[in-house]
């Protein structure tokens, strides 16, 4: 039933195939992004409330969602890795964990810097702020703990259990904040909920949407194909594979004169 | 001529009691490691009224956060003890390769290690609490949320020192690894203590904490053995 799946265990069909699918990615993703980024910062309505300001939700929301969507990935990486002890999986969970980082961080800025006009301060101990906060450590734990190892196998089998030992506490700790946020302050700033959003301006939002998702999965594809000649380095097929660019990058400057 | 090697039977019971025996003996012989994190825990306590004033008000508010954050930080000095001596004479390997299962050696050392450090700093805690000025109401509350959250800090640290224990300088990312995953512990546990001070019942937040207790207890010991397979390669 699975077996349309076996060829892909094998790092140099991985290889070949995140490679063949990047061109699409990519060019959906520019396509994606350019239509939703304009229309979203140029045509869309400015908000009766808040003015323009609203805008940076077009980056702020999809890389909110997308930091946590990334980690759920990870995690799916990394059980994977664990029960089927299948070292691709480490390779995309280890290609995942700085994209998450760094999306974690742009939901973070962007907040801060809607909260500024907004709140009139660049931070409150709200309990969304606090998790996605605590996110950016659990993800910065994850890449600390993998490059503490020189074996990259070792490090993706911890990184994994670190992982998964994360994803069983992140709902815990997200509660908890939320918990702790209602008890210890009065909800003075009103929470951002979803407010029914009218068309012109839900439509530029899902194709920002999309296209963020779309390039989260182009630069993980970049990212698994270059950890997987890092991890296969010694392999015929990488050689090859390097042997065979290497004479033309040595041939063009002969040429040229 | 060759003698049948003697086969010995051991229950799941006498293995626990031996490994925590063997690490309470060891504890024991080296008294350091028991009263150094101690000492953590009380000077960090005494440099909060220093930094902030020594205002009752003041302090009785901040108390609970105080020794909560103090318990956190001296928790996480002693776990580097936990396995790195082990680890270093080969003597975890060694349990590793035996035939016993790998959960009941770990739980009894993690239980070892409580109740070196996190034993001796619930009976430290009333003293600097008095230091602090706490409400009289909150120490009930402040001895049960130590009593159920510090082995909670030993079974989730344990995991963090497995996954570090093979590295050289594992020290500093040992607590990147671990304080993100202290906190629900620290938010339920002064939460309570604040609770307490105002009369109300604080069964709830100690629900919670036991909750986190039973579920780190059965879940954190396989943890801890896949990632000390891992480190031990």
């Amino acid at each position: 039933m699975w077996k349309w799946l076996h060829p892909y265990a094998n790092p140099e069909v991985s290889y070949h195939f995140a490679g063949k699918i990047l061109p699409w990615l990519s060019a959906l993703t520019v396509i994606c992004l350019s239509i939703g980024i304009v229309w979203a910062l140029a045509f869309a309505p400015a908000d009766y409330q808040q003015g323009d300001s609203f805008r940076i939700f077009y980056i702020h929301v999809p890389a909110a969602s997308l930091s946590m969507g990334i980690y759920f990935g990870m995690a799916i990486a990394a059980f994977t890795s664990m029960v089927w002890q299948f070292k691709l999986a480490d390779a995309s969970a280890a290609a995942m964990a700085p994209i998450g980082a760094v999306f974690t961080a742009i939901a973070l800025i962007t907040g801060a810097a809607w909260g500024k006009p907004m709140w009139g301060t660049w931070w409150i101990w709200d309990a969304r702020l606090t998790s996605e906060l605590i996110l950016l450590f659990l993800y910065l734990g994850i890449i600390a703990l993998h490059n503490a190892f020189e074996d990259k196998n070792l490090a993706g089998k911890a990184a994994s259990i670190l992982t998964l030992v994360g994803v069983i506490n992140l709902p815990i700790i997200k509660y908890s904040v939320e918990w702790w946020n209602t008890l210890h302050q009065g909800s003075t700033v009103s929470k951002l909920g979803r407010p029914s959003m009218s068309a012109d301006m839900l439509w530029p939002f899902l194709f920002c949407f999309l296209g963020f998702a779309l390039l989260v999965g182009v630069i993980i594809c970049i990212r698994f194909r270059s950890e997987i000649l890092a991890r296969n380095s010694i392999r015929p097929w990488v050689k090859k594979l390097v042997s065979a660019q290497v004479p033309t990058a040595q041939h063009t400057p002969v040429e040229n004169k | 001529m060759n003698k049948p090697i003697k086969k010995i039977n051991l229950s799941y019971r006498a293995v626990f009691s031996l490994v925590l025996k063997r690490d309470l003996m060891i504890a024991m012989r080296h008294k350091d490691d028991i009263i150094n994190p101690l000492l953590f825990f009380v000077i960090v306590i005494t440099l909060f009224p220093l930094g902030i004033g020594p205002e009752a008000q003041t302090l009785s508010r901040i108390a609970p956060g105080i020794i909560w954050v103090a318990a956190l930080l001296s928790t996480l000095l002693s776990l580097d003890r936990l396995f790195k001596s082990d680890h270093d004479d080969g003597s975890l390997e060694q349990m590793l390769l035996s035939p016993q299962p790998v959960f009941i050696l770990v739980l009894a050392k993690i239980i070892a290690h409580w109740l070196i450090t996190g034993l001796p700093l619930i009976l430290m805690a009333p003293l600097l609490a008095v230091l602090l000025h706490l409400n009289e109401q909150s120490y009930g509350a402040l001895i049960l949320t130590l009593l159920l959250g510090t082995p909670v800090l030993s079974l989730l640290g344990a995991i963090g020192v497995a996954l570090t224990v093979g590295i050289k300088k594992g020290g500093v990312l040992l607590s990147l690894l671990v304080l993100p995953l202290y906190i629900p512990v620290l938010i339920f546990a002064t939460s309570a203590i604040d609770t307490a001070a105002l009369g109300l019942p604080y069964n709830g937040q100690l629900a919670i904490i036991a909750a986190l207790f039973f579920g780190s207890l059965t879940l954190a010991p396989f943890a801890v053995g896949a990632a000390l397979k891992i480190s031990t390669n």
